[in-house]
């Protein structure tokens, strides 16, 4: 089977075209929203995505090196994320699926995060730090769902470093510019840090790091923030691989691109001994290839949803979702 | 002689001796992935608190372990060995009159902390050890001090997670709260916020 996947559920447009056995991943191509000044406008980023989408679909079409009439189903973001975006993805998928007469189903990003790492790495039942603008999230399967064992009680961990970011004039995204900052900064100034059982917050952490940027050199300003984000982060994967009992941890969306928190989750992996993983940054990000591979493991257990089905779900939880493809 | 026998996420248990007491020796150990400066100050201030925590909730009349030492060097609390079973491993194998007679001991003891400022911060099965007639509250690391009603509802709500993921009988939470109500005169106001942090999506669990 070949499947069609679109992602738009906030600042990047991307369609994806795979193939499910032998498992390829035969196109990615991603248009990513990028605004002249401040964060995502969204209304704006949903724009971008409608203006760009013929291009980016022939694109991703012409690169699978296959036809439309290839495509035995399409899938697409039903959720969670910004409306505007998600309605204008959800619009052109409904459209090509009636077009091509080819099945239609709603991906929950999240999973789609979760599947597309344990496809293309070796984890089987891992736990996915799942790190991104909007998401931060600890996922783990349990009892026929995946459930999220702790998340942000505030705003997700790319916002907080967008945010910080603005301030000091850095365009979005500011995740890149801010770990090029802090690898030259050395000197530790405290800041909050914020972990409740297993969850975090991190607008405390942004406040006092907007306040600290006026005394403080801006790139030992940066490397603090890393260190207290990440040490939050990887501490409280830690937690819910101990809580849960599994022996693997799985990175998933853009923040995971870092370097260094890659390095501090891998070294908390080695010291329990437990394996670590790490897709490639182009399956870390957005994308509609792990929308695509989501959407056939769904169809290939028997998820079927009419176009009546596929209205959007801004606030689609994770353990909404019944996880018909695992046991 | 120490002896291993739990490593939890931040922390190794030891069994060993202390002035010729069978001891719980609970060491917060050293995060490599953590730069000194976080690591220290987070384990020398959780390690700090926890004692804290546990001194002031055996005023409060909760059966704790009695804290005999805390180093704070050593990153270390040495505390009473308490004999006995979590409420994880033996509360699906009574029956349900021993049952309600524990969740009535356990709401008693939550009342007791709140009406006393303290947070636990992670009520689950696994930090309840049941010592003949007390059931004993361990694993104060996550807590604090607090008055607020929001805290003390998640507080609450934890345990209802804890019971729900974990135990069958759908009574447990309900007998808890009959005696908490019992015990506390703001039980009527930490209720409604329960109910209210049971509706947010944030904390909906399905299934």
């Amino acid at each position: 089977m070949i499947c069609l996947g679109i992602e738009g559920t906030a600042h990047t447009i991307g369609i994806g075209v795979v193939r499910d056995s032998p498992f390829g991943i035969l196109s990615n191509v991603s248009s990513m929203y990028r605004p002249d000044s401040g964060g995502i406008h969204p209304r704006d980023a949903a724009n971008h995505h409608a203006s760009v989408f013929v291009n980016v679909l022939n694109e991703s079409i012409e690169n699978a090196g296959i036809k439309f009439e290839d495509i035995d189903l399409i899938g697409f973001s039903i959720g969670p994320g910004l409306g505007p975006c998600l309605r204008t993805a959800a619009t052109a998928a409904r459209s090509l699926s009636l077009y091509l007469k080819k099945p239609l189903v709603g991906v929950n990003h999240c999973i789609a995060h979760l599947e597309i790492g344990r496809v293309v790495t070796d984890a089987h039942d891992p736990v996915l730090l799942y790190v991104s603008g909007g998401n931060t999230q600890v996922i783990a399967f349990l009892n026929g769902r995946y459930r999220v064992f702790g998340e942000t009680l505030d705003i997700g961990i790319g916002n907080c470093l967008d945010k910080f970011g603005r301030g000091m004039g850095i365009p979005f995204p500011a995740g890149p510019e801010i770990e090029k900052m802090a690898e030259k900064g050395s000197r530790y100034v405290p800041l909050p840090y914020s972990v409740k059982g297993m969850d975090v917050s991190f607008s405390g952490i942004l406040t006092a790091a907007e306040v600290l940027s006026k005394k403080e050199r801006t790139e030992d300003v940066c490397f603090s923030m890393q260190e207290t984000c990440f040490s939050m982060l990887t501490e409280v994967a830690e937690r819910a691989m101990a809580h849960t009992g599994k022996d693997e941890i799985l990175l998933g969306g853009g923040v995971a691109a870092n370097k260094r928190l890659q390095d501090m989750v891998r070294e908390m992996a080695e010291e329990r001994e437990a394996s670590f993983y790490c897709p490639p940054r182009n399956l870390l990000v957005d994308n509609g290839a792990m929308i695509a591979w989501t959407a056939l493991l769904m169809s290939k257990s028997g998820v079927k949803m009419s176009v009546d089905e596929t209205s959007v779900r801004q606030n689609f939880r994770t353990d909404e979702v019944e996880i018909t493809w695992r046991n | 002689m120490a002896k291993l026998i739990r490593r939890g996420a931040e922390a190794e248990i030891y069994l060993s001796e202390w002035m010729g007491r069978k001891v719980i020796v609970k060491k917060r150990v050293k995060k490599r992935y953590r730069i000194k400066e976080i690591d220290e100050e987070l384990r020398k201030h959780r390690t700090k608190k926890e004692g804290m925590l546990m001194t002031s909730a055996r005023k409060a009349g909760v059966a704790v372990p009695i804290i005999y030492d805390v180093d704070l060097a050593g990153m270390k609390i040495t505390m009473q060995y308490v004999e006995g079973n979590s409420l994880k491993e033996c509360l699906d194998e009574m029956d349900a009159g021993e049952q309600k007679n524990v969740c009535g001991k356990i709401g008693e003891s939550i009342a007791a902390l709140h009406r006393n400022g303290i947070i636990h911060g992670d009520i689950t099965t696994s930090n309840l050890i049941l010592c003949g007639e007390n059931v004993h509250f361990i694993d104060f690391g996550l807590g604090e001090i607090s008055r607020e009603e929001e805290k003390q509802g998640v507080d609450l709500h934890l345990l209802m997670e804890a019971f729900k993921a974990a135990h069958d009988n759908r009574e447990l939470f309900g007998w808890v709260m009959e005696s908490y109500r019992k015990n506390y005169e703001m039980a009527g106001i930490i209720e409604k916020k329960l109910d209210e942090i049971c509706g947010r999506g944030r904390y909906v669990v399905r299934g």
